[in-house]
């Protein structure tokens, strides 16, 4: 791999060549061309600090596979994100039928699209399932402890978000299952005490199941809950670059040159 | 040791400033930088607040619930039920329909009547515990949920199962011989009336202050 270098000042022209350098090969003035648009990009953006900051970082002896369950739950959040936009070119949010009928057309007639749908509706629970192992490994790493508690609440602000993506999409095929479990889960809103009946309205948009409650939940689904998700996951990756990761419970630390000037 | 910070008098004349005047306190770049904030926190408002309003505007809204026919005077028992559907939201097709089980004001059983809204009894098909559809069966003279359980006596309260409080019922009064289902109320377990609250609201005991009525939907008023 060539050595990234940043391009010469506008201006000033490149040196003559020296008489007797051989020709340069075809695939070493390509690999010049890429590196100098990468350098270009660099010289103005800086990116290249920042992704060696979030990429080479030192891990802790002993990390191990339970180390990319974070990184798994946020592929899985990116295949929802995928699946999720191309199935809104298809899907209508319109109760008084047209959203059965756009999923039974994506189902069965679109060119791969109850494959696409397919993965959209099992990557969900997919993604709940690793986020909650996720959680699990690092309470039981106790990964969660200073100076990480920060990163702990935002990720409980994830898991929940992440539960509202899988309540608010779960109504969007608006078929029976689909319309009595939200009619269950917006009751089971409601028995909160004090603020309940009137998160319930918020949700229905009303006091009734009504025709705008599925394009609230839908625009809830597609833009709201994605966006913060997106924001949070950002704040927790930078957290994560930013604090190193833990070494798990189990690895010794290594002995201390002080104790074995001791023991000597 | 004195403090070797420069330490600035906050009154402008005091510092020297051209213009400045007796008791002055606000420079001009504070002045300018507290003006952009609030130019900045104005703009954000206009745009925020009006958006906020739009999303739960609903929970404010009151729905107005029609008086809807239902049937002729003769087709109620007032020892059985028959089911009646009815409208309960608009523009949502077979959604937005429900099913009722209506009969006729039994002395024997209800006692006497409350009002004019009493003359048939409504009962509505959601049931208490998280809104799935009961169904009336008349072998057991009970209405039984098919979701968790719930079983209802033959008034409509709760003998069994995880339902909080009776289910709820519909004003009925009779005009040109038909009778009209009107807006929804919830009962107590002594089939006291409150403004409708959603399923898993309980209405007995510190229940109905934990579950307050909503501006979206109320019962008739004085009933």
């Amino acid at each position: 791999m060539p050595k990234l270098k940043l391009p010469s000042p506008p201006g000033r022209k490149a040196p003559p060549k020296r008489p007797g350098t051989p020709e340069p090969k075809r695939l070493e003035v390509a690999s010049e061309k890429a590196v100098g648009v990468v350098d270009w990009l660099d010289e103005r953006t800086a990116l290249s600090g920042g992704a060696r900051w979030m990429m080479f970082r030192k891990v802790p002896k002993g990390t191990n596979w339970f180390y990319t369950l974070g990184s798994a739950t946020m592929f899985a959040f990116l295949s929802q994100t995928v699946t999720g936009i191309f199935l809104a070119m298809y899907y209508r949010p319109d109760a008084s039928g047209g959203a059965y009928e756009s999923m039974r057309y994506i189902n069965d007639e679109v060119f791969l699209g109850e494959f696409v749908r397919g993965m959209h509706k099992w990557g969900s629970s997919v993604m709940v399932v690793l986020i909650f192992l996720h959680m699990a490994r690092t309470f039981f790493f106790g990964a969660y402890k200073y100076p990480r508690e920060l990163n702990w609440v935002i990720g409980v602000v994830l898991l929940i978000l992440t539960m509202t993506m899988a309540f608010t999409g779960y109504l969007l095929p608006f078929d029976q299952r689909s319309y009595w479990a939200t009619v269950v889960g917006v009751n089971i809103n409601g028995t909160g005490p004090f603020v309940g009946p009137y998160l319930s309205d918020f949700l229905r948009a009303g006091p009734e199941f009504s025709a705008t409650t599925l394009s609230r939940f839908y625009a809830i689904h597609m833009l709201l809950v994605p966006g913060l998700l997106g924001v949070l996951i950002g704040a927790h990756l930078y957290l994560v670059a930013r604090l190193g990761t833990t070494a798990p419970p189990w690895q010794k630390p290594a002995p201390s040159t002080t104790d074995q000037d001791e023991r000597a | 040791m004195p403090d070797r910070r420069n330490i600035k008098s906050k009154y402008t004349s005091d510092r020297g400033m051209p213009g400045a005047f007796e008791g002055e306190t606000v420079t001009r770049r504070r002045f300018m930088t507290g003006t952009a904030h609030t130019a900045g926190g104005i703009v954000t408002a206009a745009f925020l607040l009006p958006s906020l309003g739009f999303a739960i505007g609903p929970i404010f809204d009151k729905i107005e619930q029609p008086w809807q026919d239902v049937g002729p005077v003769a087709d109620f028992p007032d020892d059985t039920y028959i089911p009646k559907t009815i409208q309960i939201a608009a523009a949502i097709g077979e959604v937005g329909k429900s099913t009722v089980y209506m009969r006729k004001h039994n002395l024997k059983i209800d006692g006497k009547m409350k009002d004019g809204y009493d003359g048939y009894i409504a009962i509505s098909t959601r049931c208490m515990h998280l809104g799935c559809p009961v169904r009336f069966t008349p072998a057991a003279q009970r209405f039984i949920c098919p979701c968790h359980g719930g079983v209802y006596d033959f008034v409509g309260r709760v003998d069994d199962g995880p339902p909080v409080r009776p289910l709820d019922r519909f004003y009925t009064r009779v005009r040109n011989g038909q009778v009209q289902v009107g807006p929804r109320f919830s009962v107590n377990q002594e089939l006291r009336r409150f403004s409708p609250r959603d399923p898993g609201q309980a209405l007995d005991g510190i229940g109905q202050y934990m579950y307050p009525a909503r501006p979206s939907i109320r019962k008739l008023p004085n009933t």
